[in-house]
């Protein structure tokens, strides 16, 4: 156990801090869930690349700067400290982009992740159908093969699709043996929104934004070079993505932490308010102290991994925890802020209840989406912990 | 950076288990909680030859020279097995306080030399501690007059029994006189000792703790694995699932709580006393939700005497406010936290 930075992880750090203090944008970007803020952000990210900041993990090769993942979270940290925008293609890059480079072929691996990384291409997830949520083994939306082998014939139904009103492409499973059921004969595929028999229809979320949206296919064609992974196996390769989902790549503990600081300074500027409830003041303690916890089980785990440990089914509790941390903190925000806190941002008293607020209502997803809580604790139960079925 | 252990490390804890499974049985627990001083001097022999006595005791003092880190480890073990003896607050707590003397200071060396031997028990007065654990079979104790540290011999103090619902810990009120002859520090020495005893107090009941969670929930999974009801084992019921499985979680994001709060103790940092009341926040809790749902899962099996279950809940319920209560351990985190210009945030788990 050795907690000291090295110096060239220290140098790391001061370039990100350095280079963000730069070249931030002077004032915050519009929503993402806005096709106007969606391509705010979209902008963001090619300047991100161009840094080649935007996917520090990657190969040099594929756009990114080869870093260690101890290195990413400093990145992180930085990242999210300083308040810089929300990653608006983490769907891809963190969900579609690690499975590229497990499964990918190498021309799939040229072809999509640059791209990616750049935000060129933003990416939509579509595992969600109508009767498959949590019991996402039940799609029936089909790929079926042409006669001649060169593409996917695509058709059914996605939903739940986040920004999908804006992005370019959707990469999700599809059944591509149509006798099949459950699990088997499923096939990964890499779907460009824009060809023809692709109908988007946005659905409004919480906020009132286009947030996610349904995608009909009718009669698409998909090229067989779009299929990530063998023919029938797209369930061991989704299964891949479920894990760097719920693991550590998606919701990385700075975010998490930055929350806890502004609470802290929330609380610190309204406690004669806020002392009158006692019970806040025991939540502020508790966003740092989850937040901590959530950050240490992060470095833990990526020591782990350098030393060749595998993330399994402990994942779960990732998921769990931070999906919770971050309703109990957005939720205490919410409490300190009193009447405030139902102000939006075209109040002129709301002041920054509108971006609790924001997060708030977000947080409320946090323990539905990435495969809801319950089923978390199906999968701890039974893997982690080995209960019966 | 590398915030994991030595394989070193890991080799140790695994034979400290496998020592404690054999010598530590719950049988073995229930024939020592049975007799008058609830101590074995047998087990506590087969401990010192274990050298497990001797591990914070420096090298030139006949130990092994271990940190914070080790004992991190240790402890854990400890509460796994729910070990009927005081080890730690002699082998860790005492053995700190003592080993941070100046050299030559009353009987430094010849203390630390018996600690490493296993031929002394210290019980450890701090002042956070109402009654001392262990009082009674002690041979030296080590006791607060403000900030004055004072090593008093058993003979020289009157102590009086109070039974704890946990048969393994022994507290007792403590009455004695300060006197010269006793003093081995004050003043700003005597405080910066008490500051550091609390902490290692601390973070080896919030070890043991966490292995108490962990010892509970493995019990728990055993059990519901096995019952049966309506056909099927209990295990197998969602509303049971998922009472094991936020254990496991909390237990998760205990651990590394545990292991940065001895990291910071090790290398003295200034940080160290919201570390360390932090592990000993989510150790607890951890334990108590392990006990909570453990007995449960267990239906009325969990609250007999018979079933084991119990000496593990007794230890967990006991320890939570042992070196300090939830509310004394927040109120450390909080000074921390809400202090002005306080570094929080991202960046700041690791630097201050
Ligand atoms: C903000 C947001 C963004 C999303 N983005 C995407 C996306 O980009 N792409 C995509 O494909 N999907 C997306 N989803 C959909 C998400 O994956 C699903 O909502 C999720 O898998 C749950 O499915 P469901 O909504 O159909 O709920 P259901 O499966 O109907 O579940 C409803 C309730 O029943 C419980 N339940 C169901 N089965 C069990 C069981 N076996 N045991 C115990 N409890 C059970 C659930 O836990 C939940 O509480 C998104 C969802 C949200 C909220």
């Amino acid at each position: 156990m050795d907690l000291a930075y090295t110096p060239r992880q220290k140098a790391f750090r001061e370039e990100v801090r350095a280079w963000l203090a730069a070249n931030l944008p002077r004032e915050p970007l519009a929503s993402y869930d806005t096709r106007e803020g969606f391509e705010q952000h979209r902008e963001w990210e090619r300047k991100l690349f161009d840094a080649r900041l935007s996917m520090v993990i990657w190969p040099e090769a594929l756009g990114g700067r080869g870093c260690d993942l101890i290195e990413w979270l400093i990145f992180e940290e930085e990242y999210y400290g300083a308040g810089a925008p929300m990653r608006v293609n983490q769907n891809g890059q963190l969900l579609l982009g690690p499975t590229l480079i497990e499964f990918g072929t190498e021309e799939q691996k040229a072809r999509f992740l640059p791209r990616m990384a750049s935000s060129e291409d933003m990416w939509a997830q579509g595992w969600s159908e109508p009767n498959a949520g949590s019991d996402m083994a039940a799609i029936t939306s089909k790929a079926i093969l042409s006669a001649d082998g060169t593409h996917y014939v695509v058709n059914g139904q996605k939903t739940w699709s986040t920004r999908a009103s804006f992005a370019d492409w959707l990469f999700g499973l599809f059944r591509s043996d149509p006798g099949s059921s459950r699990h088997h004969g499923l096939s990964y595929l890499a779907v460009p929104l824009d060809a023809p028999g692709v109908t988007i229809r946005p659905i409004q979320a919480l906020n009132g934004k286009q947030a996610f949206a349904e995608i009909f296919f009718d009669d698409v064609k998909v090229p067989v070079e779009n299929r990530i992974g063998d023919e029938g196996q797209g369930w061991h390769v989704a299964m891949a993505t479920a894990g760097f989902e719920r693991g550590l790549l998606l919701r990385s503990p700075a975010r998490f932490q930055y929350t806890a600081r502004r609470l802290v300074e929330l609380y610190k500027a309204n406690r004669e308010v806020a002392d009158r409830d006692p019970s806040i003041r025991d939540a502020v303690i508790e966003a740092w102290t989850g937040t901590e916890a959530y950050a240490l089980s992060a470095y833990h785990t990526v020591g782990r991994l350098a030393k060749g440990a595998r993330i399994g089914a402990e994942a779960s509790t990732n998921k769990i925890f931070w999906s919770e941390l971050d309703l109990k903190m957005h939720e205490t925000a919410m409490r300190i802020l009193g009447p405030f806190a139902e102000l939006t941002g075209d109040a002129p008293e709301a002041r920054e209840a509108a971006r609790w607020l924001d997060g708030f209502l977000f947080a409320q997803a946090g323990p539905i989406y990435a495969g809801t809580n319950e089923i978390q604790r199906n999968i701890i139960a039974e893997r982690m912990l080995g209960l019966p079925k | 950076m590398d915030f994991t252990f030595t394989d070193d490390q890991l080799t140790f804890r695994e034979a400290v288990s496998r020592f404690l499974m054999t010598e530590a049985a719950p049988e073995m627990l229930r024939e020592i909680w049975e007799t008058d001083s609830g101590r074995s001097p047998e087990l506590r022999k087969n401990i010192a030859e274990q050298g497990l006595t001797a591990l914070s005791v420096p090298e030139d003092c006949g130990g092994l020279g271990m940190d914070d880190v080790a004992w991190a480890l240790m402890t854990q073990e400890l509460g796994y097995y729910a070990i009927p003896d005081s080890l730690a607050d002699a082998a860790y707590v005492a053995a700190g306080l003592i080993t941070a003397l100046p050299a030559g200071t009353a009987s430094r060396e010849e203390w630390l030399a018996r600690i490493a031997e296993g031929s002394i028990r210290i019980a450890v007065g701090h002042p956070v501690n109402p009654l001392v654990a262990d009082a009674n079979p002690a041979n030296l104790l080590l006791l607060a007059d403000g900030d004055a540290v004072h090593a008093v011999p058993r003979e020289q103090v009157d102590v009086e029994a109070n039974p704890s619902i946990d048969l393994s810990r022994r507290l007792a009120r403590v009455r004695w006189t300060p006197a010269t002859a006793t003093l081995i520090a004050d003043g700003e020495s005597g405080r910066a000792l008490w500051a550091q005893t609390l902490n290692r107090g601390v973070l080896s009941a919030a070890g043991q703790l966490l292995g108490l969670a962990q010892r509970m929930l493995d019990l728990s999974v055993d059990y519901v694995a096995q019952r049966k009801q309506f056909g099927k084992p209990i295990g197998s019921f969602q509303a049971v699932k998922h009472h094991l499985a936020d254990v496991a979680t909390k237990i998760e994001f205990a651990k590394p709580v545990l292991y940065r709060a001895a990291y910071a103790l090790a290398h003295g940092e200034a940080g160290a006393d919201a570390r360390v009341s932090h592990a000993k926040l989510a150790c607890g809790e951890a334990a108590w939700l392990a006990a909570r749902h453990g007995i449960q899962v267990h239906g009325a099996m969990g609250y007999t005497w018979e079933v084991d279950l119990q000496m593990f809940m007794k230890r967990a319920w006991a320890l939570d406010a042992a070196w300090g209560d939830r509310g004394f351990h927040k109120a450390r985190v909080a000074d921390a936290i809400l202090v002005e210009g306080a570094a929080l945030g991202p960046g700041h788990t690791f630097e201050e």
